[in-house]
């Protein structure tokens, strides 16, 4: 057993027990900050499988940005935690029966084909040649805007459409609040703010005015 | 013993039947259901990336990359319905949501 595999041992450890406490959290702030700490596992986990970049983004992305949007999200909200914590454990039988079937059927599995070492130490070592010349960063950009350079562009247009349908949905308008209109004060004109009304002298009406005066 | 892709795939596996679990119990929090979904993603990313270095194929780890980007979007949108939502009835339990009575 090298270091590396030690090192992998104690990322995932930690990775799936920070899982654990984000399933079973009491608080949603820890909950979230759980996942945060899951998140940087799994980044250590890729950088182990020589992916950099991703690793990098996953950080920059997911704890820089999601995870603050989450945090701000639950604080905003006041949750009444103990209707929500009612009958929490009461779902826990049927969970772990599936939980525990998921996860045997699929070690089962992977333990059946992918146990092996690679078959040849020329592949990873080849892995070792690529990430020493070109690195993953470069590598990954090389591909990105060339070869998969469409799909670049639907993401980017998934990002602005998620972007605009977040801010329109929680968008609203205040009725109560008493503010002017930028817009229709650089429009107004003139002819918008005095109105000339043209209308006969009547010579009796300041007589009536002094009448009720008196 | 060397790290095999079974290490990864299974690291992957458990980590996806953890949040399987947290979708059956947190069936009142909506925004501990939307963490749950964003660990399933990080369980399927993990493996894209663990196939992606033992088989030498940069495909998965651009694969990955969209999954991030689709995952970002998606939790914003979800997180946009979840203030909408407490604001419209003051509560994110997901039993109490049967309007569209379906």
């Amino acid at each position: 057993m090298d270091a590396k595999t030690g090192i992998f041992y104690v990322f995932a450890a930690i990775l799936l027990f920070s899982a654990f406490r984000v399933i079973t959290a009491r608080n949603p702030v820890h909950a979230a900050l759980f996942l945060v700490l899951a998140f940087f596992q799994a980044a250590a986990v890729w950088i182990l499988l020589k992916a950099e970049f991703l690793a990098i983004t996953l950080v920059l992305v997911y704890v820089g940005a999601v995870m603050v949007l989450f945090l701000f999200v639950v604080m905003m909200l006041d949750i009444n935690l103990d209707s929500i914590r009612k009958g929490f454990w009461k779902h826990f039988p049927l969970a772990g029966a599936a939980g525990t079937i998921i996860a045997l059927e699929m070690s089962y599995v992977l333990m059946g084909g992918f146990r092996e070492p690679p078959q040849s130490a020329s592949t990873v070592s080849a892995v070792g040649d690529i990430a020493t010349q070109v690195s993953n960063t470069k590598e990954l950009g090389k591909l990105l805007y060339s070869g998969y350079i469409y799909p670049l562009e639907v993401a980017a247009v998934i990002l602005l459409v998620g972007m605009i349908a977040a801010i329109a949905m929680t968008l609203r308008e205040r009725k109560d609040s008493k503010r002017t209109n930028p817009a229709d004060q650089v429009r107004v004109k003139a002819a918008d703010r005095i109105k000339l009304v043209k209308m006969e002298s009547v010579l009796t009406a300041p007589v009536a005015v002094e009448e009720k005066k008196a | 013993m060397t790290l095999t892709l079974g290490h990864f795939l299974s690291l992957g596996a458990m980590l996806f039947a953890m949040s399987i679990i947290g979708i059956f119990l947190n069936r009142k929090n909506l925004i501990v259901l939307l963490m749950a979904i964003e660990l399933m993603l990080l369980a399927v990313n993990m493996n894209f990336v663990a196939f992606s270095y033992y088989l030498n194929d940069m495909a998965g780890q651009v694969f990955v990359f969209f999954i991030l980007t689709v995952a970002a979007a998606e939790s914003a949108i979800g997180l946009a319905i979840l203030v909408l939502l407490f604001r419209n009835k003051r509560s994110i339990n997901v039993d109490e949501l049967n309007t569209l009575q379906g």
